[in-house]
């Protein structure tokens, strides 16, 4: 720990088993405020799991999730469903959903059976849907958008909620490059705007350019955290996944960006347009 | 135009707020609650007017009204109202159950009526009557609830494995839908001949024997339950996207669900209590009720308003349409089997 930063959520001492299997042991790991936090790792290491954690869906076997400093599970679900927002990895839409009417589901935690449609919800819902550009699609049906217009909406529905933090898990998983670049500019301007953004991701060049605080998970444990030039090296990269590469600066924005040397225990030698 | 006029909804709707209070409502569900209201009360009137002794629309309403007395009077409000007034407050709850199943399944085939619900409520009442020997209104609609909780229960956990997702919890649901059948036709043959005549004709589904005696606690029954369902609705609209999510919305989504199965049992088996197990309302109310408000997945409001309707006019046909007076049942599971198969056909092409 360099920075006593403050932090709005972390797991303390936290065991987190899934269908019976520890997945994670006794985990110490905080979200610093007004950070957009990168987890990175491998496949099965750990990354959403502990996101369930910190999202409450997951209740640790031992050991704490604080938001604010309180454990996570004390506090009233809709307590934490105003504090934190999740995007999951798959969602599933009621069938013939609107968009509007969607992105107005994510008010949930802010009504009640009396107020169901207040000058807040309504201001909400306009702001999420304007930071998302999806206010043109608002009557369009869910089911008939594209990946990454459907992947926007769904953001907006978790933009609407008003959370301070946004947990999202793989959320740039199943669109094209172009759409990616565009969901992680959102978050951009939305970390700029205060929220604090802890995201899943699994390309490594993009955690580096767009990070401010990285978390690489290896095997359930923490095997580096902090700003990307530090995290994000290629001895990390061959420890944690086993990658031989080099780790250059970006171009553009002058992150680190990984360029792997080969397969893991296989290095690349020929490419096709060099061999004769 | 300020911003929040570029938010299109996908209807027109009309949006309420006073002081501690707000609703957005969609115009298209306030004319369709309105249309289906005017029609229930058209058929209860026809129904009450139509019969062996005819009578007049005038006469019907005087007598509602207290204007008639002598016959008129005895033909509506002894005879007749009992009845209407069951085929109404029965078709409310079938269609809400049926559509507080399909929401929590999140298929149009998650219905009572399918998926064992109604088939253990009467497994419940017969168990009751015929090896128990309990008779009365009460004892029988809490064996109606009991037998069709523990089928709840059963079909629950024989559908679980990391969860319960809600195909499967149809396919077992219709498994046990056979056995119940069997075991329910056996407790049939071990009665006394008196009994299972009884047993068997109201357990076709029929509104003949209601009286005034059974239409009171009924409807305080259901009165209550939908009032439940009301104050249940906001966290079941939150679970139609799956629990993760309903959860991370605030739900508390095991609680929740309990509640809307034990509702949604104990308004299915109410009826099965009563009248016997009327099928295929439950299934095709909240469907119809959907493409008519064209909302996004099933509401109980409108769903019950279309049970309503499709009881009431399956009761006429019943009583009226063939020289013979039909339980009511049948009715419903003639034209609810022709439904059944469409959707049957769609759900297969649709997966």
């Amino acid at each position: 720990m360099t920075t006593p930063a403050f932090e709005p959520l972390r797991a303390s001492d936290a065991t987190l088993a899934y269908d019976g299997r520890v997945i994670s042991h006794q985990l110490d790991v905080g979200i610093p405020e007004a950070s957009f936090t990168v987890i990175v790792g491998p496949n099965a290491c750990g990354k959403s799991t502990l996101l369930r954690g910190l999202a409450r869906l997951l209740r640790p076997r031992s050991g704490q999730v604080l938001l604010y400093g309180r454990d996570i599970h004390s506090l009233h679900t809709k307590e934490v469903a105003r504090r934190v927002g999740l995007l999951p990895q798959t969602s599933i839409a009621p069938d013939g959903i609107t968009v509007a009417d969607l992105v107005t589901r994510g008010r949930h935690p802010h009504q009640s059976a009396f107020q169901q449609w207040s000058k807040a919800d309504e201001a909400a819902v306009v702001a999420a849907m304007e930071a998302t550009q999806v206010a043109a699609l608002s009557d369009r049906r869910v089911d008939e958008l594209s990946g990454g217009q459907r992947q926007r909406v769904w953001v907006a529905m978790a933009l609407a909620q008003e959370t301070g933090l946004l947990l999202l898990d793989e959320p740039t998983t199943f669109l094209d490059i172009a759409y990616q670049y565009e969901l992680l500019e959102l978050f951009r301007r939305l970390n700029e705007g205060g929220r604090t953004i802890v995201a899943v991701l699994h390309d490594l060049n993009q955690a580096s350019r767009y990070a401010s605080h990285v978390i690489a998970m290896s095997e359930g444990r923490i095997a580096a955290e902090g700003p990307p030039t530090d995290v994000i090296t290629a001895d990390l990269v061959n420890d944690v996944f086993g990658l031989p590469a080099h780790v250059f600066p970006d171009p553009v924005s002058g992150t680190p960006l990984v360029v792997p040397l080969g397969a893991p225990g296989e290095v690349f030698r020929d490419h096709p347009s060099t061999t004769s | 135009m300020t911003a929040a006029d570029e938010i299109r909804f996908e209807r027109p709707q009309a949006v309420l707020r006073r002081r501690g209070f707000s609703a957005r409502i969609s115009r298209r569900a306030v004319i369709v609650f309105g249309m289906l209201s005017i029609l229930a009360i058209v058929l209860m009137v026809a129904s009450l007017a139509i019969g062996d002794f005819a009578l007049s629309i005038a006469q019907v309403v005087g007598a509602l009204l207290g204007g008639e007395t002598g016959m008129a009077h005895t033909v509506v409000i002894e005879w007749r109202l009992p009845r209407v007034l069951a085929a109404a407050i029965f078709g409310l709850a079938l269609g809400a159950s049926g559509a507080l199943f399909q929401s929590l399944t999140r298929n149009p085939l998650g219905s009572p009526d399918i998926i064992g619900f109604d088939a253990g409520a009467y497994t419940g009442v017969l168990i009751a009557t015929l090896v128990v020997h309990a008779s009365g209104v009460y004892s029988t609609t809490f064996a109606a609830i009991a037998g069709g909780l523990a089928t709840a229960a059963a079909v629950y956990l024989f559908a679980y494995r990391r969860g319960v997702q809600g195909f499967r919890l149809i396919v077992v649901g219709i498994g046990v839908t056979a056995m119940l059948g069997s075991l329910n036709t056996w407790l049939l043959l071990r009665a006394s001949s008196e009994e299972a005549i009884d047993a068997s004709y109201w357990g076709a589904g029929s509104l003949a024997n209601v009286d005034y005696s059974h239409v009171t606690p009924a409807a305080a029954i259901i009165a209550v339950l939908l009032i439940a369902l009301a104050s249940l609705q906001r966290g079941a609209r939150a679970l139609e996207f799956g629990d993760d999510a309903a959860r991370q919305l605030g739900v508390s989504v095991e609680r929740t669900r309990l509640l809307l199965v034990i509702v949604g049992v104990a308004l299915s088996a109410t009826v099965t209590a009563f009248a016997g197990p009327i099928a295929f309302i439950a299934l095709s109310a909240p469907q119809i009720a959907r493409s008519l408000t064209r909302s996004a997945g099933v509401s109980p409001g409108a769903a019950a308003m279309t049970g309503c309707v499709l009881l009431l006019a399956a009761d006429v046909v019943a009583q009226h349409a063939l020289p013979i007076t039909l339980p009511v049942g049948i009715v419903t599971v003639v034209l609810g089997g022709v439904y059944f198969v469409w959707l049957l056909i769609a759900e297969g092409r649709r997966s």
